[in-house]
């Protein structure tokens, strides 16, 4: 198994297929957003909104073009209605980035609510997520897949504090 | 000029351009007039026509793609403006049936009769911008969009009109993406 760092990560995603990236970005996800905009052959667009960033997806998707949406957990409130009343009923899937802001408790005050209920919240929207790990990256890349490719849904991976380098 | 005559203005001008719909209003009057494989009804996420017709036009360069929007859908997406016009594709025209109401929710005024949606999209950077509320407008200020570079914007002002009984749009929702994503498939017909 090799290393997960930013750029392992962005470089596995571009090899299956994903090739238009937007979000808003995290302090987490500096190191992968960073090697995003270095990239020839991906495309990464700054949304102003996280709902944005899902119509943006939609709109790429729809056009034959796997989307990721990378954004902070605190972008989840902002997205729900685009997800249950778009992407879910529509079945338009896009792989979201979801860096985990106030996990354990331990953060900025306006982080630790979202921080204990992003999960529960994509539970009860009955959509499937995995907290990311360098050790189960393959397998749920391969779960996220399935989901995109054959039930054409949409399908989160959590990225804890730490996972990624940060660049700011 | 009422909603309806502009839709009766400006659906036959369209080829087969992809064309995303803004809910309520917007969508169920284009449907009821001139139904067509691709058009992209969005029945909810209001607010979200403008960045899925963004990410159309970017994955998508050689065809001319349409927003047809709303002016509450706009007001909710303000930000988008600037990201339509930041990416700046020469593909994408924003088309915006302006009543100044939330028209299927029971005409409850939205903020467009005092402030001029289409010089936000001006000053946001839109290459073209039209403001057009004559019937006869639309034709000239449309085609001259869909023969230029773009971004551009057509704000058209209309009076509210709806009627309740105009029907829903009957596709479901994944039947919906299914015949969009196949008009999208098609090599564009003209030399966009």
């Amino acid at each position: 198994m090799s290393s997960l760092t930013s750029q392992t990560f962005v470089d596995r995603l571009i090899r299956e297929n994903f090739k238009f990236f937007t979000g808003v970005p995290c302090s987490l996800l500096s190191g992968v957003i960073s090697h995003l905009e270095k990239v020839e052959c991906a495309k990464y667009i700054p949304s102003v909104r996280e709902d944005s960033a899902v119509g943006l997806c939609a709109g790429a998707y729809l056009s034959g073009t796997l989307p990721v949406l990378l954004m902070q957990n605190s972008g989840l409130g902002y997205c729900l209605n685009a997800f249950t009343s778009l992407n879910l009923i529509y079945r338009i899937p896009v792989l979201v980035i979801m860096s985990w802001r106030g996990q354990d408790g331990k953060d900025a005050p306006e982080h630790i609510i979202m921080g204990d209920i992003s999960q529960k919240l994509l539970e009860t929207a009955g959509m499937d997520y995995s907290v990311l790990k360098p050790e189960n990256f393959d397998q749920v890349l391969a779960t996220a897949m399935q989901k995109i490719n054959e039930e054409k849904l949409p399908y989160t991976l959590i990225i804890e504090k730490g996972l990624f380098d940060e660049r700011h | 000029m009422k909603g309806t005559e502009a839709f009766q203005e400006l659906l036959p001008l369209l080829g087969d351009e992809p064309v995303v719909h803004a809910n309520g209003f917007i969508c169920r009057e284009s449907f009821n007039l001139k139904d067509r494989p691709a058009n992209f009804y969005m029945i909810g996420s209001m607010g979200l026509a403008s960045s899925i017709g963004l990410g159309v036009a970017l994955c998508k360069p050689d065809r001319k793609v349409i927003v047809l929007d709303g002016d509450g859908n706009v007001l909710m997406a303000l930000g988008t403006l600037a990201m339509i016009a930041a990416e700046a594709p020469k593909n994408l025209v924003h088309v915006v049936i302006d009543n100044e109401v939330y028209e299927s929710t029971g005409k409850q005024r939205t903020l467009s009769n005092t402030v001029p949606l289409e010089q936000i999209a001006k000053s946001s950077g839109y290459r073209e911008v039209a403001r057009v509320d004559k019937k006869e407008d639309i034709k000239p200020a449309f085609e001259k969009m869909l023969n230029s570079q773009g971004p551009s914007f057509l704000l058209i002002k209309v009076e509210p009109c709806f009627d309740h009984k105009t029907g829903r749009v009957t596709h479901t929702p994944e039947e919906i993406t299914e015949r969009f994503m196949k008009s999208l498939h098609r090599p564009a017909a003209g030399g966009n």
